[in-house]
Parts: structure tokens; sequence; C-alpha cells
């Protein structure tokens, strides 16, 4: 069993939606990172990411790993958000056939996963069809 | 730096080992390639092996399978890179050799899946992706590459049925091989009439779970000229690249750029292109991926890849031949092992060992392993060469 502040210390990402903008080159990153891959700068300004966007690819998970079977089939996607950040994440409440590259989906605060039957409940963001 | 050669080659029967212990089908493998080399000993030794820890709860394998093998106290090394590992574990036995460190340097690679159950090992597999951005929201592997199909399909117009055609190609050439896990032909219709794992990716279009182990001896070329008493596999290139780990940190989703990166470094190195190749033995881990590869590989026009299966450029016959060995979706996927047994591929059909699935005289081939979705990639090219020097 891994200890609860794994999950813990990416609250600023998974509850608020934090990234870090770099100061040096504008560049966005979610998660955060240590360094800019693009200017090598170290100095970044938080900036909360934008809540709507559009599906750039997706699956429809039919075999899940250990902690999702229950929720097979399940959508999962690559989001453009309106920012021009990338973001991977579920898509829910529409059915497989109602997905699409290029659909707008805006984000939800859900419930993802938990670990085993008494570990920590895992919460974060979700997609759903912008209506 | 010195030319460096591949002398001898041991490669065992793949599939659902049950008998077989992890450090048993290693050392089997290795034991082979020493002997087929001709050599009583090996100054050193590299074994690329994806998660001893998860599969069967062993690591400091170095140490471990050296000692297996009867030759402690040689230096082991474990390499790690995710289903890359065998091909890392050949570059950094190259560069021993290369370099002068050691002269007969044993690369290996072994995994053992079966062990754990069937969503243990899809998580195993998993954390050759990132596990807190990706993972975490339910993706396997199988879907990071169904987002990568779609993404492919959605800008190229590829097909689910050309997918289906690379299965099908794959299962025909590894038909003839004795070694392979699944030796039996499937059809397209059948590809396409399987159970769906990841929309668009049905069972057959993935690389299943497998036992095995593939193993290789390196010496100088110098060395090998006497030693061999046939064809000597010359490692022409060896190069290795790494991208993102996240697919949505990807300038592009539906290209493989460290393949990409890895194959112009490679190029360069041996001195041909793309069109010298006799053969390619890539990382078809699923359908979609050896259509990106041979892609960034220059084999075919970038968002051609789809249709080249299906038009028969890459078969046995084809004019560029992807595969011989039936690729990883039929000869099996033991990750670790991959990279090496696309090495024993190359060394059978240099030699004209390679049986039914012989190729017309092969004189430069290339290999290309992976890890996770293309977070890192890594290429050797090889030649030919006589014995005499000079050719
Ligand atoms: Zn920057």
């Amino acid at each position: 069993m891994i200890g609860s502040a794994r999950s813990w210390r990416e609250k600023p990402q998974r509850y608020r939606y934090q990234a870090a903008r770099c100061s040096g080159c504008g560049k966005v990153f979610f998660p955060p990172r240590v360094v800019c891959d693009k200017c090598r700068g170290r100095s970044f300004e938080t900036q909360v990411l934008a809540g709507s966007g559009v599906i750039e690819t997706y699956t429809v998970i039919h075999i899940a790993p250990s902690g999702f079977t229950d929720e097979a089939p399940y959508a999962v996607g690559v989001i453009r958000l309106d920012d021009g950040v990338r973001i991977t994440g579920q898509i829910v409440d529409c059915k497989p056939e109602e997905l699409a590259v290029g659909a707008r989906v805006r984000r939800e605060f859900r419930k993802v996963t938990e670990d085993g039957p008494s570990g920590v409940i895992h919460y974060g963001y979700k997609f759903v069809p912008e209506s | 730096m010195r030319d460096v050669a591949v002398i001898g080659v041991g490669m065992n029967k793949w599939g659902e080992l049950w008998e077989l212990s992890h450090r048993d089908i290693w050392t089997s493998a290795a034991l082979d390639a020493i002997e087929d080399a001709g050599v009583d000993h090996v100054d050193a030794m590299y074994v690329g092996c994806m998660s001893g820890g998860l599969f069967v709860g062993q690591e400091h394998l170095g140490a471990m399978l050296a000692d297996q093998l009867g030759m402690g106290p040689i230096p082991g090394t474990r390499v790690e890179s995710a289903c890359a590992s065998g091909g890392l574990a050949l570059r950094q036995a190259y560069l021993a050799v290369a370099s002068g460190a050691h002269d007969i340097v044993l690369a290996s690679g072994v995994e053992k899946m079966t062990d754990v159950d069937g969503a243990a090992a899809t998580y195993a597999l998993s954390t050759a992706a990132d596990q807190e951005y990706e993972c975490f929201h339910g993706l396997t592997f199988p879907g990071l590459y169904a987002m990568m199909a779609r993404a492919h399909m959605e800008r190229y117009g590829t097909t689910i049925e050309q997918l289906a055609h690379v299965a099908s190609k794959n299962h025909a050439n590894g038909a003839k091989n004795p070694n392979a896990q699944f030796p039996m032909k499937v059809t397209p219709e059948q590809v396409l009439a399987s159970p769906m794992v990841a929309d668009p990716l049905r069972l057959l279009d993935c690389s299943p779970i497998t036992d095995g182990a593939a193993a290789v001896v390196l010496v100088p070329l110098e060395m090998a000229r006497k030693l061999s008493d046939g064809p000597i596999v010359r490692i022409a290139a060896s190069a290795h690249a790494t991208d993102t780990m996240a697919l949505a940190d990807r300038a592009e989703i539906s290209a493989i750029e460290s393949t990409a990166r890895a194959a112009e470094q490679a190029y360069k190195a041996a001195g041909i292109g793309p069109d010298d190749l006799s053969f390619c033995e890539v990382h078809d881990c699923f359908t979609i991926a050896e259509v990106m590869v041979i892609e960034a590989l220059g084999l075919v026009e970038k968002g051609q890849g789809g249709q080249a299966a299906a038009s028969g450029l890459t078969a046995l016959d084809g004019k560029r031949p992807v595969n011989p060995s039936g690729g990883l979706k039929s000869k099996g996927h033991p990750v670790g092992a991959t990279g090496i047994a696309q090495v024993c591929e190359v060394a059978e059909q240099f030699r004209g060992g390679a049986g039914e699935r012989q190729l017309d005289d092969p004189h430069w081939a290339l290999t290309q392993n992976m890890g996770g979705t293309g977070a890192s990639s890594v290429i050797h090219i090889f030649e030919r060469v006589g014995r005499e020097a000079g050719r």
C-alpha cells in the first residue's frame, strides 16, 4: 500500500487545476516541473487551467486495470484546453458513440479511483460534454 | 571506438512457461548464446528486464543472473528502459566492447510475466507510462496506443482494416518461426472480430503476455573473424533517443519522434539510408505501433504507414520486409527480452538459418525497440560481413 502523501501532494493539480507558467518564456506546464525544457528557467508563476477544451484523441477502455474494473467500459481522452494546454482525463456522462475528435468538453470535479477497500479515495478532474 | 560483432545467439521457445522460473529461462538462453559463440567465458554481462520487481518480486538481477550463469564475479548489470530494456542492454554491451572496457560481453533480456494475473500484469506494464497523470485516470497501454491510433486515423485516414493487415502479416511470418508463442495464421477478418480491448484496438491488435529470454555475445570484429567460420554480424550503428513521457506533452501524438531521432543518428553512423535495408525488426507492441514506426524510420512517407501491410510492401516477399520473425505480435513480447530477440533474428537471417522465413541474401538490417508510448527508442543497424578483412 502506497502512503497517502503521494496523492496529497498532487492536490494543487487535481483539486485546483494549478499549472506552472515559466517566468522566462511563458511556456505552461501541467503538472508543474522543476525546470523549463524550452528556456531552462527555474522560476514559475501559478496559472489555473482553462475549464473547457476540445477532445484531441480518445479511447474507450474495455479491459481495465486494477481499480477501474467496475467502471469499464469508460472513455479517456487527451483534451486540448482553450488556453492551449493538453491534459489527459476521463470523459464521462456520455455514451461512447457520442464521443468525437474535436467535440467540446468541460472539466468537473469527480471521484477518480480508490486504493482498495480501505485506502485513500482519489478525487480529481474528469470531462463532460459541453452543452 | 572498435568495430563490434555479434557472434553467438540464444533463444528458446517463448510462451506461457509455467514450469520454468525467471532465472531458468534466462540462464538457458544465456548458455545457448555462449555455446553458439564458441567462447568459454564472458568478461561482463548486461540484462534487460523491465520489472523483475512487479512480475516476480526479484530485483538485483545483474548479480543474481551472473551467479546463476556460474560466472561470478564478472560484472553483471541490469538495464531498464521499459519495453526497450533489451535494446538498451545491447547498446550498453556494445559500448563496453567498442570502448575497449571488455572483450567478450553477453547482452541479454528476460521477462517472466505469467506468475501474476492479468490485472497485475496490466498494472506492471502501465508503469512505463506517467503514473500520476496518465495511469491515474485509468489508462492502460492498449489505451494509450489506442489514442495514438485514433490520432493517426484522424490525421492521415488510416483505417482499422489496415491495422488488421499488420497483425495478419506478422502472424503469417510467425507461423514460420518455431520459437514463436502464437505461430498461427490470422486473417484480417479474425482481427476485426476479436474482442475490443481499448477502442479502436482489439485483442488481435495487441502483442501478448509472454515468458521468454534471449541472449547474444558481442566481441570486437577482429576477434569475431578469428572465432567465426561463417558470415559475421557487424554492429554498424547503435543509437538511443528519448521523448516526453506523457502523450499529452508530445508535439504530435500520431508520430514517434524518439524513433525518428534515433534513426537519423543510426543511418548517419552506418552511412546508409532506409533504401539500403534488406529488412527491419520493429517494435509492433500494437499494430498501430508498426505503422507509426515504419514512418519514423523513413521506410514509407509520413502518413503512409497504414497501407504498407495491406499492400504487401512489408510482407516477407515485399520490397521492404518488416518483422520476418513474426514481430512482438506473433513471436510474443516478454518485454525485457524483445530487443535482444530482434538481434537473434538478424543473426539467423544473415547466417542463412531462418528456415522457411529466410530472406534472399540480406546485407543490411535494422532493429528498433521502444519503451512506453515511444518515450525511449533504441535502434541498431547491422551489416553482414565476410571473415576476410576489407569486405
Ligand atoms: Zn521557459
